[in-house]
């Protein structure tokens, strides 16, 4: 009976649990890592990026984003969509072409993978021959062109990957075509590029490796001209009235050709080398685009003088007498012009670049050609990210002056809307305003909107101003000189060059009601700031703490601290540093939080902890928690340093090694791959001569590190006694220990007078003696003691002060539930003892209800270092759920990771991208857009067989069936299915097209 | 009643010789072997020849082998009748004294010394140390102990190792590896973790319990299979204070035989009493103390050992001294009878609940300063004696 009970209780709890807890990887925020490849459809306004680590993601209009991963670990090369369908191809390093599509399901629009494809030649012919080098999808959506190594060019029919090898055009043919003179019996090398006529669909431009430029009739099967060019391809541009084709040389120059005529051989009307005399580099990609009056516009890419700037990325952009030689920050990927007009026919108004860190879109209709801020893919890595801090709920007072001090800095931007406008964003607006900090290498830190899918960029601070530091602010801006040539402009913000590492920035803390932030350092400095709208010119009154206290034996062998500017800086309108703490020993700060309303700031490292009172600007306490044992923090970060510059020279080594292995990759050699896996092997065979072992050995107080102080907390709790509640500090440290502190604030009138006193309380050292990761109090009702200014504000329920307050102490091993004010054990939850896992991050975090909008829960989100979520009960410390999230191995990700209070959560998959995950089944920021089929075509029209269309649905592309479609290799989908796919996408995009006409009205 | 005791009967083989000391003072009377009677008859008669009669007394006897072994009731008061030849020698203490600090420092000390030191104590450590305290066999403390050989498949061993706060370390080394297993398509290749290595005069090597090439199968009845090396260390290291690991030892031939009562090396105490706190050793009762009276008693009360230990975090309350921190829902009775040692801190944390609270003070403070070596040092006796 009793059993029975209970059991209907669990699968109570069980119910109520699923309405709280949902786990989702919902969007990656920031720019790809290692993009590889990009494409546009200019019918979508869809933009795609593909990464070499095989992921492609498609951004439209902000807000509208879709993202796939091939099954293959393999870089994406090309990605063309096929014209006004929403399909679109993707060509991958391991030489198979894939077909995606936006399908709409449920309102909302999924990219999914429908079919898959690898050339096969005739039989025994070299894999060159089907070695893809150059895609064309034809205008008609129907054709796919595929030149190849070989140099033939493969006809395919889309989207069902059917090979019409009738249509096939060989070397063979195209080699009797073209007079025996040029060139002899020389091989025309790999087909470079493939381009439709823009005038004439039926005519296709075929460039050969060598320089031959060949215009293929499709209806005639047969060639119509040729380009005799000398020098080898880079690429070729049709432009757009159909009479004339640019072609970019690896010797730097470009050529116009003449194909109006009849003639079957074209003539040159014009060569040049643009940056000439001297050995250019290629010009790799070149486009001309006219405009209704005037000159058009050349763009291409590359070209520099050899010598002096052959290591500069640059697009040079000319228009009428406007020459521009645009600087970039990284390799450039591939870049497209994006045109105005309905038809993407008119004017050229943004030219977009994918560059290997940042995409930049750079107006080309205003003066000086700004640069368009993105409202995504924005370069999260600038400066190397040290750390994040979340704010969840920030008052509109604060947004606003945030905001305005952004807008502030932005000046140089252009006016003009973001021009990539493809897709419907359907995502409701966020229930609230979010923010998410992130401190960086340079000692910026950047304010982020986090609230929506679009993490957008709202502010930077920057806080070298207050130090000396070896570099000149002003040494590297504006460098251009006069009449220089070429004509450079640097555009781009990425810059992973830090002046001073000392200057990172490590921790952060943001008082929302306040405005007051406080951020600490590398250097073992904690400055105090507050928003002022106004720019102000002030010194800032550094106050050093002795974190050391007379420990004998003590030799720091780390940085020295950062020097402070003695006269007053001026800073500009937003945050201004008004205090300054800086540690001795200034080893890295590992703990830092703010209290608004007592104003004071605690701080911690790997030597002890402060308390800092920024009102009265002294230090209030200072306490050691250094084991004077404890060689290692004695002497500081010397042996790192040490091994920085090995490890430097073995990543080196290991770069050079993986060129070697890239470069033998590419010659495609099976004998190679042989070699590899024999070498694998033999260091497989070494590991099991010299295994990894590890000791079992219990912690002991003489382990190193055990002083560094991992968290700290304030609390208004009853410390001493059951009766009165006072301030308190809390701080916990590496070995495991806790200290409490009660402290005695002046009454606000004497706020500015009396001193604020620190008296030790309570020493708490546990058993288990591992790292204290995180300290909470708990109220009567057992939830955690609200924020700072949380009650003033009427934002929170002001904490229960008649029943029991209650201690949590989170360490990596455990959760463990004490009474206060007397200490003693009530309950505790054990994490590495059961299941090896141990606790990295841990958050507080409120659960609402997805079904009753009144129910919630608060809970605490935890980290594992095994990568896996976990969300735990208040006060009850039990278990929850459990997800597995980031692989073990992701250290730098696990690091990373970030909570909000409402269960969410963002950790870095690469140095530029943070996955938003969420843990909550109410709060869920995920993109929800539709992408309609664009209305026209009479083809796609003709394609679309309605019978029984609309019942045939696709199988989401599961693993099984992948790899079945995988097993056949050839084509993934009959025509017939694919077909009726086209059908299904015609039904739903017909009442979307009659909505769009009556807004157009 | 006492009559029948006092009658001297010498000249009968079937008369036990009995010499009683109580403080400096000694009373010899005799018994009849084969009629011991009770003994609270025993104990009354005690108090009588002492002429102590409202004293509260705690009776021990030196056995065959020199062991103190204690008298508390008929079952050990007639085995001790029945093994003395000729001569039973007994020990009374005063109750009150005979508990952590008084027993066997007062009137045992000498006694011990000459008696129970071949077993107890090598000469050195004595000469060294101040005298060890020697309590109740339930006082005496496991380093090690094999557990649950009645569920456990014969070729698996489930050893526990009690840290305790010492000094001395695990000492050992896990490895990643793999092991072979029979699957129903045959013999197959797993990961597994084995023990790569023991420290010298670690805790794992003194048990002998352990060896190089182990699998480690289970940690704290936790499996570790499918778990990375490093999860398993730090399910060790979490679990250090109590440690308990289901190895497959390399070596299969020193099994423990579960048929027979005695018959391998470690045989003879393999047996468990229950799954649920089954450590070898003997209950109190008086027959399993005798039949094999090399051993030294344990009489490990399971919830000693269950009760966790990492409850005991220290709290220094300002100003105030250091206290273990009691288990809120928990009486302090149920905390471990055992001297812990606090070194960071430097102070001792009697968590030995209502024993030791009437004479802590004075005795812990003499105790601490001899400082962590000499109890280290007193560990590493009992550990070489407990070893099987």
């Amino acid at each position: 009976m009793k059993r029975f009970r209970r059991h209907g209780q669990e699968s109570h709890r069980d119910r109520i649990k699923q309405e709280l807890y949902q786990f989702n990887k919902t969007v990656e925020h920031g720019f790809p890592h290692q993009p590889s490849a990009l494409g546009f459809s200019p019918s979508l306004q869809l933009l795609a990026i593909g990464t070499r680590s095989g992921a492609i993601k498609l951004y439209g209009a902000p807000g509208v984003e879709f993202m796939g991963l091939h099954d293959e670990n393999a870089a994406v090369t090309q990605i063309h969509f096929l014209p006004h369908l929403v399909e679109l191809v993707t060509l991958l390093d391991d030489n198979s072409l894939h077909m995606w599509t936006l399908k709409a399901h449920k309102g909302v629009s999924e990219l999914l993978e429908i079919g898959r494809f690898t050339l096969t030649g005739p039989p025994g012919a070299p894999p060159s021959v089907t070695r893809v080098t150059a895609v064309l999808a034809h205008s008609s959506g129907e054709l796919l062109l595929l030149g190849t190594e070989g140099g033939h060019v493969f006809v395919v029919e889309v989207p069902g990957f059917r090979e019409l090898e009738e249509r096939n055009i060989s070397l063979e043919i195209v080699t009797h075509s073209i007079p025996e003179e040029y060139g002899g019996r020389r091989s025309l090398e790999h087909v470079e590029s493939l381009q439709e006529n823009p005038a004439n669909p039926q005519q296709v431009l075929i460039g050969y490796g060598r320089g031959l430029m060949v215009i293929w009739d499709l209806d005639c099967q047969s060639a119509v001209k040729h380009i005799l060019a000398t020098q080898p391809l880079e690429s070729v541009w049709w432009t757009e009235d159909g009479l004339r084709v640019l072609s970019s040389h690896s010797d730097g120059s470009y050529c116009r050709w003449s194909v109006a005529g009849l003639d079957t051989q074209s003539e040159q009307e014009k060569s040049e080398v643009p940056y000439g005399h001297f050995p250019c580099k290629a010009i790799s990609k070149v486009i001309q685009l006219p405009t209704k009056q005037g000159p058009p516009f050349l763009l291409f890419s590359g070209g520099m003088p050899r010598a002096s700037y052959g290591d500069r990325h640059c697009i040079t952009v000319i228009h009428s007498k406007t020459h521009v030689a645009l600087d970039f920050t990284s390799r450039i990927i591939d870049f497209f012009v994006i045109r105005d007009g309905p038809d993407q026919a008119g004017e050229p108004s943004a030219l977009v670049v994918l560059v290997e860190e940042e995409l930049v879109v750079i107006d080309l209709q205003t003066e000086g050609w700004p640069v368009i801020q993105t409202p995504y893919l924005v370069p999260l890595h600038c400066s190397a990210i040290t750390c994040s801090h979340h704010v969840s709920a920030i008052p509109l007072k604060l947004w606003e002056r945030v905001l305005s001090a952004g807008a502030l800095q932005n000046t140089h931007y252009s006016k003009k809307p973001w021009p990539i406008t493809g897709g419907l964003n359907l995502s409701p607006d966020p229930p609230q305003r979010d923010l998410l900090l992130t401190g960086h290498e340079d000692g910026t830190v950047r304010f982020w909107d986090a609230s929506g899918v679009c993490l957008y960029p709202m502010y930077k601070l920057s806080t070298a101003g207050v130090f000396h530091t070896d570099a000149d602010p002003n040494d590297n801006m504006n460098q251009c000189t006069e009449g220089e040539w070429p004509p450079f402009r640097k555009v781009g913000c990425f810059d992973p060059y830090s002046d001073d590492p000392r200057l990172g920035i490590q921790k952060i803390h943001l008082c929302k009601y306040s405005g007051y932030l406080t951020v600490a350092g590398t250097a073992g400095q904690i400055l105090v700031l507050e928003l002022n709208d106004e720019s102000a010119e002030q010194a800032v009154e550094a106050t050093v703490a002795d974190l050391l206290q007379g420990q004998e034996g003590f030799r720091w062998k780390g940085h020295t601290r950062l020097e402070v500017r003695e006269e007053p800086v001026l800073f500009p309108p937003g945050f201004q540093p008004f205090a300054l703490v800086q540690c001795q020993p200034p080893a890295v700060v590992t703990a830092l939080t703010l209290h608004s309303e007592w104003k004071l700031v605690a701080f911690g490292t790997s030597h002890g902890f402060g308390l800092y009172d920024y009102q009265q600007k002294n230090n209030v306490l200072v306490r050691c928690t250094l084991n004077p044992s404890d060689q290692l923090a004695m002497e500081g970060p010397l042996s790192r340093v040490k091994s920085i510059k090995k490890s430097l020279r073995q990543s080196f080594r290991r770069i050079r090694r993986s060129r070697v292995s890239l470069r033998k990759h590419h010659v495609n050699n099976a004998a190679k791959l042989q070699d590899a896996n024999a070498r694998l092997e033999a260091e497989l065979a070494e590991m099991e001569l010299a295994p990894v072992q590890r000791k079992i050995e219990a912690r002991s107080s003489d382990d190193s590190f055990t002083g560094l102080v991992r968290t700290l907390y304030f609390a208004d709790t009853f410390l001493s006694d059951s009766s009165h509640n006072t301030p308190s500090l809390w701080a916990g440290t590496n070995g495991g220990s806790v200290f409490a502190y009660q402290l005695r604030l002046p009454s606000v009138e004497r706020r500015a007078e009396d001193l604020v006193t620190a008296h030790p309380a309570k020493e708490i050292q546990l058993m288990h003696r591992a790292p204290v990761v995180a300290i909470l109090v708990m109220d009567g009702h057992g939830s955690p003691l609200p924020e700072p200014l949380e009650v003033a504000h009427d934002l929170a329920r002001s904490p229960d002060m008649q029943g029991s307050h209650h201690l949590l102490v989170i360490s990596e091993e455990q959760f463990k539930v004490f009474t206060l004010p007397k200490v003693s054990a009530k309950m505790k939850l054990k994490l590495t003892a059961i299941d090896g896992s141990r606790v990295r991050r841990v958050g507080v975090a409120w659960f609402g209800s997805s079904c009753s909008e009144d129910y919630g829960e608060s809970g605490l989100t935890v980290l594992t270092n095994q990568g896996d979520l976990h969300v735990v009960s208040l006060p009850g410390v039990k278990m929850q759920v459990h997800h597995p999230c980031i692989r073990r191995e992701d250290v730098s990700g696990i690091a990373s990771c970030v909570f909000t209070k409402h269960g969410q959560g963002f950790y870095l998959i690469s140095p530029s991208e943070f996955e938003r995950f969420s843990l909550s089944a109410r709060c869920v920021v995920e993109p929800r857009s539709l992408v309609e089929v664009p209305h026209q075509t009479p083809t796609s029209l003709s394609r679309a067989q309605p019978d029984g269309a609309s019942e045939y649905r696709y199988e989401q592309p599961e693993r099984a069936s992948k790899n079945h479609l995988c097993n056949n290799m050839k084509t993934a989908l009959t025509g017939g299915k694919a077909l009726s796919n086209g059908g299904d996408f015609h039904i739903c995009s017909v009442s979307i097209v009659k909505e769009e006409c009556n807004d157009g009205e | 009643m006492n009559k029948n005791h006092r009658v001297p009967s010498n000249r009968t083989l079937s008369a036990v010789e009995v010499k009683s000391k109580f403080g400096a003072e000694f009373r010899r009377f005799s018994l009849d072997r084969s009629k011991p009677g009770r003994f609270d008859e025993f104990y009354g008669l005690l108090q009588h020849v002492h002429r102590i009669p409202n004293v509260d007394l705690l009776v021990g006897y030196a056995d065959v082998h020199g062991d103190l072994l204690p008298i508390n009731n008929d079952d050990n008061y007639h085995k001790a009748i029945s093994v003395a030849s000729p001569l039973l020698r007994l020990f009374l203490q005063r109750k009150e004294e005979a508990d952590y600090s008084a027993f066997g420092t007062d009137s045992l000390t000498r006694p011990k010394k000459t008696v129970l030191a071949a077993v107890l104590l090598r000469p050195d450590a004595n000469r060294k140390k101040p005298p060890v305290i020697i309590s109740l066999p339930r006082d005496f403390r496991p380093v090690s102990s094999i557990i649950d050989v009645d569920i456990l498949p014969e070729t698996h061993r489930r050893v526990r190792l009690y840290k305790h706060g010492q000094e001395k370390p695990l000492g050992f080394y896990i490895r990643d590896g793999s092991s072979v297993r029979v699957t129903p398509q045959g013999l197959e290749k797993v990961p597994g973790i084995f023990i790569s290595r023991m420290v010298p005069g670690g805790l794992a090597e003194s048990t002998g319990l352990l060896a190089v090439n182990d699998e480690v199968l289970e940690v704290n009845g936790i499996e570790v299979q499918g778990k990375s090396l490093d999860q398993v260390t730090d399910m060790m290291i979490a679990n250090s204070h109590n440690l308990i690991v289901t190895v497959k030892p390399a070596n299969q031939r020193n099994n423990i035989v579960r048929s027979g009562g005695g018959g391998a090396a470690s045989g003879s105490s393999g047996r468990s009493s229950d799954s649920g706190a089954s450590f070898y050793g003997y209950s109190s009762s008086g027959t399993a103390v005798a039949t094999t009276p090399a051993h030294i008693i344990q009489n490990y009360h399971p919830e000693e050992v269950e009760s966790d230990e990492d409850d005991e975090d220290l709290v220094i309350e300002a100003g105030g001294e250091a206290v273990p921190i009691p288990r809120a829902a928990s009486a302090s009775c149920s905390m471990p009878a055992l001297p812990r040692y606090e070194p960071h801190l430097n102070l001792r944390t009697a968590a030995n609940g209502a024993l030791a609270a009437s004479n802590s003070a004075s005795s812990l403070s003499a105790l601490s300063p001899t400082g962590r070596g000499l109890e280290g040092r007193s560990q590493e006796e009992d550990g070489t004696v407990i070893t099987l």
